[in-house]
């Protein structure tokens, strides 16, 4: 199915006036949703290509054993970093961006619940990530203790610690700000047709998130604000020498952390949901047992936090609690993962781009989860604790889900966005490069984690090189293959193929989504007056 | 479009706003929440300061088994010390008391103070470890170059599990000199 082209003219010329302002001023000043949405979008682009250069210093150095290109050091600030700029700076940013575009279109809104903040937030959010990238450039160098910045040895870290502790304050508020405006968005901007239980699924999995960021971001705040007293302030928070304990900070930081990681993951699921059944031309398979399912892996996530520290000395019934806990995250995430494979099932499939990263997503994100589980049992985890195993793991919770979700987002909804198709050839060459190359990539760390070898290290014992050598090339290969969505976005931003797109795009996405209504390319103000019809194929 | 959406979403920003803040002093609650469920018996294990003065237990020596103790002593950071463990390492029955003696020596021309962290391995042995006398229970004073031999008597409990043959018992002392100063 492609684009056929409306025959009915809907040139709209009642908002004349309150066109966007022109030149670059429009997009400092701009409080309209799409603007921010794009210039969220856009960011993230940019932070997953400077992300990915990171991640691609780290693969050039492990190319081989031995020491070649950079001094460990900096290897280690590169891990930090490359962490760092991938979960603030490019996913969830992402996915703030979709959120920015499409909330207000799939609910019927005219715009977000407070655009003035809405603006402000992506600024501070541009603020903290330079001034995180800032600290690369500082005496001592950038963090390099890990993206968790554990204690005592973060408060090693040079003349950039303090400016990392405020990087991260920026950036929770940004994200605080985000989320107070989307949830406000989606309780008080619907279309009084528009009942809870017919909002998209995308629109559910964030209204979720919105309520774990609102309580997780200031807690993590708070945990660096404990670093940064007892590094200059003499508190002893996590200080022996003065009576606190290291480990604290590893509770207080998981307590974030772990919901942190479904904040990742729950709207790729929303934004999975609402791609399948459009291609699959089916509704989507039990949507209140979605909408339960995403519920109840939020609260979950905030009870199981210490599986990330079982080797750091607990009791045998916390050991126990969390590893029972942990196992029982599974049970929702099944239900969504047959949900999806339910909806497909004698659907009347396609294969376009957005649908072929849909089903590679459904596939390697179970297998994520699947390590996941292994190492939800204690004893187990022992061995897989900071080795390439849980590399592994949690690379493919996030590249081959979240981040091949953020692409298939993109090529659903950049006709929608443009007015124009993208190039179908090149959309799946992309596609097939990125899923044999993420496999090339990161399959083997498993069987590297497995035979010991630890993360976060510049050089490694010979026994591992085969498998790093092989993991390298396919980084390299999956990293230059994303250049082709770089050139399709801009490609199809410039006319793409030329082909005029329907206002639906997608054969019968009109019954799936309201953004599907209007027309393509989406006007400045979309339902300025709410939709009384809403489409009901997606529950 | 409804009038008082404007003023439902800021009112409901507000709401929000106030459990951000709200979960902000979450986390810092955290932090006597920790220790208060690290007192608990059932749940006490190894916390920097968890060791307590105790008196001298009457145990059943166990003849049958022996135990080997390691004992290391550490600096951190810049400590400005010289530390080391008198004795390396110690075969003990189970029950039995011993003695075994650390010395520490200042380098530096002033006062310092410094504590002694001390740490199990592995982590689950600590509450199987008696220590009747230690210098970790108390932050310690060194007059310039002044020089310490620092005592720790302790007993391995019988009922430590039998697989573990060997524990290891290390020190760091930390220097505390400007934080004590300051209070």
């Amino acid at each position: 199915m492609s684009a056929v082209v409306a025959e009915h003219d809907d040139h709209h010329d009642d908002h004349h006036d309150h066109g966007p302002a022109k030149g670059i001023l429009r997009w400092i000043i701009t409080t309209n949703h799409k603007d921010i949405g794009t210039l969220y979008l856009m960011f993230a682009l940019a932070m997953f290509f400077v992300g990915g250069s990171m991640a691609l210093i780290i693969r050039a150095e492990l190319f081989e054993p031995g020491l070649q290109f950079v001094d460990p050091q900096f290897f280690n600030s590169m891990t930090t970093m490359h962490a760092l700029v991938m979960v603030f700076g490019a996913v969830m940013p992402a996915f703030v961006g979709l959120a920015n575009w499409m909330i207000p279109m799939m609910i019927g809104a005219p715009d977000m619940a407070l655009p003035r903040m809405n603006n402000m937030s992506f600024w501070l959010l541009v603020a903290g990530v330079l001034m995180l990238a800032s600290t690369l450039f500082m005496e001592g160098g950038a963090p390099a203790g890990g993206w968790t910045l554990y204690p005592p040895l973060v408060l090693q870290t040079g003349k950039a610690f303090p400016f990392a502790v405020f990087s991260v304050h920026l950036l929770g508020i940004s994200s605080i700000m985000g989320a107070i405006n989307i949830i406000a968005t989606i309780l008080n901007m619907r279309a009084p047709a528009m009942t809870l239980m017919k909002m998209p699924l995308f629109v559910w999995t964030w209204l979720i998130t919105g309520f774990l960021l609102i309580a997780i971001m200031p807690v993590f705040a708070g945990a660096v604000t404990m670093l940064l007293t007892d590094k200059f302030f003499d508190t002893s928070f996590f200080d022996a020498a003065g009576g606190g304990d290291p480990v604290l900070y590893q509770h207080i930081f998981w307590f974030f952390g772990h919901p942190e990681v479904y904040v990742m993951i729950l709207p790729t699921f929303g934004v999975a949901s609402t791609i399948i059944p459009v291609f699959a031309r089916k509704p989507l398979f039990g949507y209140s047992s979605m909408v339960y399912a995403t519920a109840s892996i939020a609260f979950l996530s905030f009870i199981v936090w210490a599986h990330h520290m079982f080797t750091v000395g607990m009791p045998l019934a916390g050991e126990l609690y969390f590893m029972y806990a942990t196992m029982l995250i599974a049970i929702p995430t099944g239900v969504k993962v047959f949900n999806w494979t339910a909806t497909m099932w004698k659907g009347s499939m396609t294969f376009e781009t957005p649908m072929l990263f849909s089903i590679a997503f459904v596939v390697l994100f179970t297998m994520g989860g699947f390590t996941g589980l292994m190492m939800s049992v204690a004893p187990v985890d022992f061995q897989y604790h900071d080795t390439y195993f849980i590399v592994a793991h949690f690379h493919y919770t996030l590249v081959p889900a979240s981040i091949f979700i953020l692409m298939a987002a993109g090529y659903y909804w950049l006709p929608k966005w443009t007015g124009h198709m993208y190039n179908e050839k090149i959309g799946q060459l992309h596609f097939w490069l990125s899923t044999i190359s993420v496999n090339i990539l990161f399959f083997p760390q498993h069987f590297l984690g497995l035979a010991g070898m630890p993360r976060r290290i510049p050089d490694y014992a010979v026994q591992f090189a085969d498998w790093n050598m092989i993991s390298s090339i396919g980084a390299f290969i999956f990293g230059i293959s994303q250049l082709l969505f770089l050139y399709i976005v801009i490609d199809t931003i410039r006319g793409g193929t030329g082909e005029k797109v329907s206002d639906e795009v997608w054969e019968d996405a009109h019954k799936h989504g309201l953004e599907w209504t209007l027309p393509s390319p989406v006007p400045y103000h979309t339902f300025t007056t709410p939709p009384t019809e809403i489409p009901t194929e997606h529950i | 479009m409804d009038q008082n959406i404007p003023q439902k979403n800021l009112k409901l920003a507000r709401n929000l706003l106030i459990i951000a803040i709200a979960m902000f002093g979450f986390g810092y609650a955290l932090v006597p929440i920790y220790d208060v469920l690290c007192e608990w018996k059932w749940i006490e294990r190894d916390r920097p300061d968890a060791i307590k003065q105790a008196k001298e237990m009457a145990y059943e020596i166990d003849k049958e088994r022996e135990v080997t103790v390691e004992f290391i002593a550490s600096l951190n950071e810049n400590t400005p010390m010289i530390f080391r463990a008198e004795t390396q390492k110690l075969k003990v029955h189970p029950g039995e008391y011993h003695t075994v003696n650390f010395y520490a020596e200042n380098k530096k021309d002033t006062d310092i103070n410094a504590r002694a962290i001390h740490s199990f391995s592995p982590a689950v042995v600590s509450s199987f470890v008696d220590t009747i006398t230690c210098f970790c229970f108390d932050e310690q004073v060194f007059k310039p170059k002044e020089a310490k031999k620092l005592p720790v008597r302790f007993a391995v409990n019988p009922e430590l599990p039998k697989q573990y043959q060997t524990i290891t018992l290390s020190y760091t002392f930390f220097d505390n000199t400007e934080k004590s100063v300051k209070k």
